[in-house]
């Protein structure tokens, strides 16, 4: 992801073919800064399930704000039937026959679903319960799901409220219906539930624009499938070409499309990453067993250890279960079992402050919601986790001097660029904030340290001099475990990559030529 | 213990529920609608008190009774329009105004009052009651229950109106959402500012009410600082009734009954202290939280602004 | 509600205000802070004065003479002073609450318990031990019955999550009415025919000031509020409650104990709202009457507000309605507006502080 790929003879698409509902005409949209869709064109047909597929960031969210009618194109435009439409707001795409189910429910819990659906009619009418009720009867019928119309949302699972969803978008409807990185919150069953309604909704002639950034479901449930990087297309498989190809080969084809190709890759970086020397010290980060409860993806019997000098990969899709083990490891969340060895001393009942006193670091990915506080001044989040501390802290009183000091030296040294160490920190970039966080955590006496998804959100230059902070820490001699959803990432870095999936370790594998399919194997599910 | 629950007490301490409770009911269930909506109303204390003192000065001057309810409504709005400018509007927050707001009301009552009736005090005549044929004749409840001023009826009347409407109407379902999920309210094309505007306005025509209540019929007089908090009771029995208007009615009685309870225990010759009695509603109420603490339920939204797009 | 309550409040949030660590910072910024602080005081002094132009009295002689007699004449400012103790006790306890993100509105009951149990402890302590030691025990005691009228909220919010607005509110109403049980039941002066505790003797109560009539709980106050902005803004301890303040979450995630610091932001401004009832009747009152309630802090409440949360110029802000309120007594006798109209000017002043931050937030937004 270091480079934007060119766009392949694949971009430019099938023709404008008759019989698409709706066709994005090479449409561009800027954010300050980006270029989130850039000349992308796509093709929407009755009675198939078009995935769109791509990492975070590659501008799916932009597509679905411009189809949905949230936002709308700076360049190209939307034909629907055919001819030219402006979808200006959500209720025009609606008029249009287009319905969105986003990712987070558009529901009132404390509502009856009745209720929710009748929403919004002239405050002193009654609404008219038994005939939506019944309305809702027969579209659910129609396709095959069972619904309590009378039952609370909030006691419905997350997957009966997008039927819900889903059923009110078609009792307005809808013809096109948008499914918003649908799976993201659903529990596997719910999953292959969804995915047997897409399929009972294109039987009957509904399109479907199913958006994910997971690969086996994209083959599983889609018919087309469209791959979008960094804001352009790079790819579309049409519905023959996808059933000749056989999921295998389909695989290889998308991880192609979505990582790019192989060979580049060494290129890429100048070989910085070649061979690593092999570590033969003993382990300094010794993970045995681990487990935690969680609502949503509980995880278990994680086993690991990390080398001093060594950077074990820990690469999946996002939400198996990666950000329960770090905070897990880091000590802000309880283990349910397992041990954590560190330098041989087992630290899983220390509490974080504990933990880092040993030399545990953890670099979270939520920047702004808990590794920083916004209103706080760069030297003091700097500070953060040290609070009291000496020199810091005497007698429990700060000394500024000290602080200044510091904060003077981690800013020269990650070059965060600040106007001052007195700036609130909530004021800096997100790229200037990890700076800052990579200074905070890899300076002192660390000896592990944890990523979680370190580029996530940067910008090119970013990425680039993140990853050479965690190549210098392993070169340093720490143990790094780096969390990411980025599997180039993980390529271009790690010694070892582990693949976790639902929240286990479903397998480990050597970063040699190989390991490239072999993680995409392990990740789509292919070769578990 | 027998002795104890002669006619006379029960009489008194039903009749002192009434009259006690309704203030704290209408209170309530002005604090309730604004709760449903999203909007943690502090300044319910403000409202009630200018309500009881325009309440009292449209009753005095006009010698209408009703006019004085209507003037408490409007008194009660009057102090409700602030909130909703700087709070729903704004986006001010809602606690540091609603407390500033029932300071002010205080003071400029208490002045108001000051520089009027100071000298003289006057008293309203009794209001009339209505008593309803038959029940009215009822031993024990029948004079304390049924004979009672319209403005009672109207107001227990307003306890099923209210259920009605949350419960029946479009409006209902827009005051639920607009407390617990603003942006699908938005979404289905109702304005959330609007909706809560609504609420705050509503809140303050009744607790205006409920406080020209407690001037024209409870007291038959104004007297600066007279609500005594009975708007932050209003808040604590909104917090446990849960979205149910039937739970305020019955809390607003038995927290009427616990503020008159002494004045009945007089009839029956004990002398405890009102506030030992005056404790036991809050008492209660904090042993509900401590056991059931987890589960309070409280709109998602409370006291939070609503700005569109913003998650 | 799991959150702390003010994390996502617009007006004077606790990370809102005064920057932390933001010592040496532009000269421009302070001006702006000085315009936005003064500009709302002179509004709100004009807005009041319409009102009493209204009434048919004269704002100028009123204003003049409320700043004779609480600033300029020797008794009224003397006086201010004396009020100014337990004012600053409680500004104190509310800053240390305001900053951590909690939202203690139960300042009134632990004030008038402690205030009551003090009351009664004092002249029970006076004939045994000498003068010093009886007031040290009874600050002492006064704290902690001021603490431990939070702990139940502490405790509801800290493990349990609920809301303290109400909790509080609700401790307020319940050590109002439990004061009072107090006074009548238990600790009633039988020598008298009103319901009071006993009186303490005058030699047995805080010193005042050299010659003048000032008791020294001023003294104390002062030094608490000092204290707690130094401890604020210039200690560990100080900036861990901050930073559970303004991002609970950043809080978690930089290892530091949640609920521990809850409850124990909770037990430093109740056991200083509990301070400022013992040195109101050991300085100013010397025993407690049924139904005495002057509800202070419901009305420190904006003062604090308005000088966002600094120590500093809390102090100012108390002395300014200390004046005000001193001086309304003494103008309430004189021109005949009572003194209720401190709380219109202090009510006018908040809106009119919100409506300020409001217009200067929407102004920045539009330079950008």
């Amino acid at each position: 992801m270091t480079e934007p790929a060119p766009s392949p003879e694949a971009a430019s698409g099938p023709p404008p073919s008759s019989g698409a509902i709706v066709t994005l005409d090479h449409v561009t949209k800027r954010f300050p800064g980006v270029v989130a869709n850039d000349r992308v064109a796509f093709d929407l047909f009755p009675g198939e399930v078009h995935v769109l597929l791509g990492e975070n960031g590659a501008g799916k969210s932009t597509l679905v704000g411009m189809l949905s009618g949230l936002q709308t194109p700076d360049e190209g435009g939307i034909l629907i039937d055919g001819r030219e439409a402006s979808i200006s707001s959500p209720a025009r795409a609606l008029e249009l026959g287009i319905g969105t189910v986003f990712q987070h429910s558009m529901l009132v819990p404390s509502l009856s679903v009745v209720d929710n659906m009748a929403l919004g009619g002239s405050w002193w009418s009654r609404p008219d319960r038994t005939g939506i009720a019944a309305r809702m009867a027969a579209v659910a019928a129609d396709i095959g799901v069972r619904i309590d119309p009378h039952a609370r949302v909030g006691t419905l699972s997350l997957g009966e409220q997008q039927q819900v969803e889903i059923v009110r978008a078609l009792m307005r409807g809808s013809r096109v219906l948008i499914l918003d990185e649908a799976t993201a919150m659903l529990t596997p069953k719910g999953a292959e539930d969804l995915g047997a309604l897409m399929r009972r909704l294109t039987a009957l002639g509904i399109a479907v624009v199913f958006i994910t950034h997971k690969l086996n479901e994209a083959l599983a449930f889609g018919h087309r499938i469209t791959v979008l990087r960094l804001g352009r297309k790079v790819g579309e498989i049409a519905p023959e070409r996808l059933e000749a190809l056989g999921p295998a080969a389909a695989t290889a084809e998308i991880i192609r499309l979505m990582f790019g190709t192989g060979d580049r890759k060494a290129a890429a970086e100048g070989g910085a990453r070649a061979v690593r020397r092999r570590v033969s010290a003993p382990p300094l980060l010794e993970i045995e067993e681990l487990a935690v409860d969680d609502m949503a993806v509980p995880v278990s019997g994680v086993t690991l250890s990390v080398a001093p000098g060594e950077i074990v990969g820990l690469a999946g899709i996002d939400g198996n279960g990666q950000k329960q083990f770090a905070e897990a490891l880091a000590g802000q969340r309880r283990l349910a079992a397992g041990t954590i060895r560190l330098g041989g001393e087992a630290v899983e009942r220390l509490d974080v402050g504990g933990r880092r006193a040993r030399g545990l670091s953890y670099v979270t990915d939520d920047r702004l919601g808990e590794g920083t506080v916004g209103s706080f001044p760069v030297s003091l989040n700097l500070l953060l986790k040290q609070v009291g501390k000496d020199p810091f802290w005497r007698n429990g009183f700060e000394r500024p001097e000290p602080i200044a000091a510091h904060a003077e030296r981690l800013v020269g040294a990650y070059d965060v660029r600040t106007p001052g160490i007195s700036t609130p920190i909530g004021k800096l970039s997100g790229g200037n904030i990890q700076k800052a966080l990579l200074a905070r955590e890899l300076t002192g006496d660390t000896r592990a340290v944890i990523f979680a998804k370190p580029t996530y959100g940067l910008d090119v230059q970013n990425i680039r001099a993140t990853r050479q902070r965690i190549r210098e820490a392993a070169d340093r001699g720490l143990a790094v475990i780096l969390i990411s959803t980025d599997l180039e990432e993980v390529l271009e870095l790690s010694d070892r990559i582990a693949v976790m999936s639902r929240g286990h370790v479903v397998g480990m594998v050597d970063n040699d030529d190989a390991a490239r399919a072999r993680v995409g194997e392990l990740m789509s599910g292919v070769g578990a | 213990m027998g002795a104890l629950f002669t006619d006379a007490f029960l009489t008194s301490l039903v009749l002192g529920a009434l009259t006690a409770g309704l203030p704290l009911l209408l209170a309530g269930l002005g604090e309730q609608i604004s709760e449903k909506a999203g909007v943690l109303n502090i300044g319910i204390e403000g409202m009630m008190l200018m309500g009881a003192y325009l309440g009292f000065v449209v009753a005095y001057t006009t010698g209408s009774v009703w006019l004085g309810f209507l003037g408490g409504a409007v008194g009660g709005m009057a102090v409700a329009l602030p909130m909703v400018v700087l709070c729903i509007r704004l986006g001010l927050n809602q606690i540091v105004i609603g407390i500033a707001l029932t300071l002010g009301t205080e003071g400029l009552t208490a002045l108001l009052h000051h520089f009027q009736f100071a000298q003289s005090y006057p008293r309203l005549p009794a209001v009339p009651t209505l008593p309803i044929p038959g029940l009215s004749e009822l031993p024990v409840i029948g004079p304390a229950l049924f004979d009672r001023p319209a403005i009672v009826y109207l107001a227990i009347l307003a306890v099923f109106v209210t259920a009605y409407v949350f419960r029946s109407t479009q409006l209902g379902l827009a005051l639920q959402a607009a407390g617990d999920k603003p942006a699908a309210l938005d979404a289905a094309g109702v304005d959330v500012v609007n909706v809560r505007s609504f609420a705050v306005f509503t809140t303050g025509a009744l607790a205006g009410v409920g406080g020209a209540f407690m001037a024209e019929v409870g007291a038959g007089i104004f007297v600066p600082f007279m609500t005594n908090g009975a708007g932050f009771i209003g808040i604590v029995l909104a917090m446990q009734a849960r979205g149910n208007p039937f739970w305020v009615l019955a809390g607003a009685l038995l927290f009427g009954a616990c503020l008159s309870a002494t004045t009945a225990l007089q009839v029956a010759g004990v002398s405890i202290p009102t506030d030992v009695i005056q404790m036991l509603p809050f008492a209660a109420v904090l042993l509900v939280l401590v056991l059931f603490g987890r589960r309070a339920s409280l709109p998602a939204a409370l006291g939070t602004h609503y700005v569109r797009g913003a998650r | 509600m799991s959150g702390t309550g003010s994390e996502t409040t617009g007006m004077g949030a606790a990370g809102a205000t005064l920057a932390p660590g933001g010592r040496g910072g532009a000269w421009r910024e302070r001006g702006r802070l000085v315009v936005m602080t003064l500009g709302p005081i002179l509004g709100a002094l004009v807005l009041s004065g319409l009102l009493l132009l209204v009434l048919g009295v004269d704002p100028l002689a009123y204003y003049g003479y409320v700043v004779e007699r609480g600033l300029l004449s020797p008794y009224g400012v003397q006086a201010t002073f004396t009020r100014m103790g337990p004012l600053l006790l409680i500004a104190a306890g509310l800053i240390v609450a305001f900053r951590a993100g909690i939202w203690n509105l139960g300042g009134d009951g632990q004030f008038l318990l402690s205030a009551v149990v003090v009351a009664a402890l004092a002249p029970l302590l006076a004939p045994l031990m000498p003068v010093w030691l009886v007031l040290l025990a009874a600050l002492l005691v006064g704290a902690l019955v001021g603490a431990a009228w939070s702990l139940l909220p502490a405790l509801l919010k800290a493990y349990q999550g609920v809301n303290e607005i109400i909790t509080t509110l609700m401790m307020t109403f319940l050590g109002v009415s439990f004061a009072n049980v107090l006074v009548k039941l238990f600790f009633r002066d039988p020598t008298t025919t009103v319901p009071q505790t006993r009186t303490l003797p005058v030699a047995d109560r805080l010193p005042r000031l050299f010659d003048t009539t000032v008791s020294s709980g001023v003294l104390i106050g002062l030094v608490a509020i000092i204290a707690v902005h130094v401890v604020m803004t210039r200690t560990a301890f100080g900036l861990k409650l901050r930073i559970v303040g303004a991002n609970p979450r950043a809080a978690v995630h930089a290892g530091l104990n949640v609920p521990l610091l809850t409850v124990l932001t909770f037990a430093l401004s109740a056991g200083l709202a509990g301070l400022a009832g013992a040195v109101e009747i050991l300085g100013v009152q010397g025993n407690v009457r049924a139904d005495w309630n002057p509800a202070y802090s419901l009305t420190v409440i904006p003062l604090v507000f308005l000088a966002r949360f600094n120590g500093f110029a809390s102090i100012a802000f108390v002395f300014l309605f200390s004046v005000l309120s001193i001086g309304g007594e003494s103008a309430a006798r004189r021109t005949g507006v009572p003194n209720f109209f401190t709380l219109v000017v202090v009510a006018i002043l908040l809106v009119m502080l919100g409506v300020t931050e409001y217009l200067d937030q929407r102004r920045r937004a539009a330079g950008r």
